[in-house]
């Protein structure tokens, strides 16, 4: 790599493309040799069914405390990929560069999105890499593909929650909006809010193997934050759900954070967070797993399928009082005063 | 969050809901009181405070929230600036939904204006100075808790000499427009939780002639929910006894005189003038105006741009909402033409606004 920014050659197709498969992308991505580099990846068949989930990613700003566009990617589709109880196997990465963009920032990216696999145990085997005019892109825009196996016969959907089934969650909310948030706007806060990006891979393999038939729902409540997925879930099942405010775990940081911003942490996004929808009889011992877990050490039971109903969801709140919680609308903004 | 948790006790608010059930336990007739700030106005939705409160005493909420009131001429004003060449526009969030007569500042930055979100207006005296070739003009929206930062921007700014710094001033002052609700015979109101933030600057005595005018109970109140049912259980004491005084529930916070360095702050930079309130109208004295001396920075006077006759949607209530006359219910375009994707008023628009708390948060 002789520029120490990408050039629009870089996305040419002749050498300079060559230059930054061979010198960067392929020896970071370390999923895929040089010989394998052919048109598609060759997967063995897997005994079971197939999951197949693709995401882009487009967040502003790339790098944020605790993370980056690139390990946020791998999680994103592991993490999809293992809502639906699969074992991730192999995922594919299509990277649309801005002409300008650091080669280093590239190469960082890069790296992370490497060990996010390796963590997650998933190897990353095609890709592709497209260089748009400074202006078109912004910095790098990444889409990620996935394909996962499902190796037993349980149907974990989100029209599976039932009533009494008790609704987990493997930690605190709004980490990684506020997170980014703060990195975009130079929000100057009192104490530093990471995201809670991460593979949740194996904490849904040790639901699956302890919990069987038991674990009838789980989603990541990325976008729109754990309300807007609850409310999904209320609708895809025609169930009631009623969360406990006390209940939910929020960072005293976070919670700080959206007091001042005018923000409901219950509609902020995380990416390193599932919600599990469980019989009553084993949620404590769900509770124990994900505790268990790096990634689930402040897991709560935070609320309940409470009836049979078109969607509705309500929010307990710490004093007693009843609320409805809806769909995110937009995108959060500040308040004004 | 040590001073948020204090105040959302679930045994304390069980007392103070006993003490208001006691208080009107053989009060003849119900009670109507009206919360005069979109940040109450979201405390009492986000709490579900009504739903614990006795029939007899209901909470509707007034004109308090900064955007819902602004009308609609000034969106249009601010949609004409954004389309002007080497124009930045920075403002507080909530702004850039507020549908105009035929756009929005959201849809201006699709077109290719530059709208900036800042966080506070020195912010916007920081991207002026960044943007030396363009006019920055923030949006100064927002009650006497705003203005006197707004007021401190353009001292800033001033200090700096900067000469592409401008204000497209929509201040607002309080009491005012509780007055003309308090005077309005369609109207009963019991009594005013008066708003937190804008009484630590005026201060509770600014209530006083209020209360001397109406004869109506004033409690300036805070936002914790245990600050709310207190101050609807002060409401509810001096109504059953027939009584009309400015209490200060929030007294950690707001003194009888209020802020006087803020005060001073904002009679340095603005004077009263008259004020158009979307909704209710105009009333005099109840805006802040940029004082001649520094009139350059006011965008209204210096930068001239033509701007379209204003156009309120037919059938939209948010007037009558504003006044506390009708529930966001009660309008025919609510959930249905008017939602926070697609906005019709400001009071969906506003994350303040009592329809946008009615639609999140109403069962």
């Amino acid at each position: 790599m002789k520029s120490d920014v990408i050039l629009l050659g870089h996305g040419s197709g002749g050498k300079l493309s060559h230059d930054l498969l061979d010198n960067l992308i392929v020896p970071t991505l370390s999923g895929i040799g040089q010989r394998d580099q052919n048109d598609a990846a060759v997967l063995a068949a897997p005994n079971g069914r197939l999951a197949f989930t693709t995401d882009s990613y487009v967040v502003d700003p790339i790098f944020f405390a605790g993370g980056n566009i690139g390990d946020l990617a791998i999680h994103g589709t592991v993490n999809d990929l293992a809502m639906a109880g699969a074992t991730p196997l192999a995922i594919s990465v299509g990277l649309i560069i801005e002409e300008g963009l650091p080669v280093e920032d590239l190469r960082t990216i890069l790296e992370s999105m490497r060990d996010a696999a390796q963590q997650a145990e998933v190897k990353i085997v095609t890709g592709d890499t497209k260089v748009v005019p400074r202006g078109k892109a912004d910095k790098l825009f990444i889409n990620t593909s996935g394909i996962g196996v499902i190796e037993h016969d349980l149907q974990i959907s989100g029209i599976n929650a039932q009533v009494g089934d008790k609704i987990l969650i493997n930690g605190t909310i709004g980490d990684h909006g506020m997170a980014v948030l703060a990195s975009r706007e130079g929000l100057e806060l009192e104490s530093n809010i990471t995201t809670d990006s991460a593979p949740l891979s194996s904490m849904v393999a040790e639901l699956v193997a302890q919990l069987g038939s038991q674990l009838h729902t789980l989603r990541d409540p990325t976008r729109g934050g754990v309300a807007t997925t609850v409310k999904e879930i209320a609708l895809q099942s025609q169930v009631e759900i009623t969360l406990q405010e006390t209940a939910l775990p929020v960072d005293q940081s976070v919670a700080g954070a959206c007091a001042i911003l005018g923000l409901d942490p219950l509609f902020v996004a995380n990416e390193g967070k599932l919600l599990a929808f469980v019989t009553p009889e084993v949620a404590d011992q769900a509770l124990r797993i994900m505790q268990s877990h790096k990634h689930g050490k402040q897991a709560a039971i935070i609320g309940e399928v409470t009836a049979i109903a078109a969607g509705k969801v309500r929010l307990q709140t710490s004093i007693g009082g009843l609320r409805a919680i809806e769909m995110l609308a937009g995108e959060q903004l500040p308040r004004i005063c | 969050m040590k001073h948020q948790n204090e105040y959302r006790d679930p045994k304390l608010a069980r007392l103070q809901l006993e003490a208001i059930r006691q208080t009107i336990d053989g009060y003849d007739g119900s009670m109507t009181f009206m919360e005069v700030c979109g940040t109450h106005t979201m405390a009492i939705y986000q709490h579900g405070i009504r739903s614990l409160l006795p029939e007899q005493v209901r909470l509707i909420s007034g004109p308090g929230c900064p955007v819902c009131v602004t009308p609609v001429g000034f969106v249009d004003q601010a949609v004409a600036l954004a389309r002007r060449p080497d124009t930045i526009i920075a403002t507080f969030g909530d702004m850039v939904r507020v549908p105009g007569s035929s756009s929005s500042l959201l849809e201006e930055q699709a077109r290719g204006a530059s709208i900036k979100i800042v966080y506070s207006p020195l912010d916007a005296v920081a991207l002026a100075e960044k943007h030396p070739d363009s006019d920055l003009v923030f949006l100064g929206v927002g009650f006497e808790t705003t203005a006197p930062t707004v007021a401190g921007a353009i001292l800033t700014a001033a200090r700096k000499k900067l000469d592409n710094f401008f204000v497209l001033c929509s201040h607002k002052t309080m009491p005012g427009p509780m007055a003309a609700l308090a005077g309005d015979p369609e109207l009963q109101v019991d009594g005013y939780l008066c708003p937190a933030h804008v009484s630590a600057i005026i201060g509770a005595n600014a209530y006083q002639s209020l209360v001397d005018a109406y004869q109506v109970p004033c409690v300036v109140t805070g936002f914790e929910p245990l600050d709310v049912l207190q101050g609807v259980l002060m409401l509810a004491k001096q109504t059953v006894a027939g009584e009309a005084h400015v209490e200060t529930q929030y007294r950690r916070v707001v003194k009888a005189k209020g802020n006087l360095k803020a005060q001073q702050l904002l009679a340095q930079v603005f004077e009263p003038g008259d004020a158009r309130w979307r909704g209710i109208g105009d009333i005099p004295n109840s805006g802040l105006q940029i004082r001649a001396k520094f009139s350059h920075f006011d965008a209204a006077t210096q930068l001239h741009v033509k701007v379209e006759p204003p156009v309120e949607h037919k059938g939209c209530l948010c007037g009558e909402i504003l006044k506390g006359k009708v529930r966001p219910n009660d309008c025919p375009l609510f959930r249905t033409v008017c939602t926070p994707e697609d906005p019709v008023g400001a009071c969906m628009v506003s994350s303040e606004g009592t329809c946008a708390a009615e639609y999140k948060y109403g069962t």
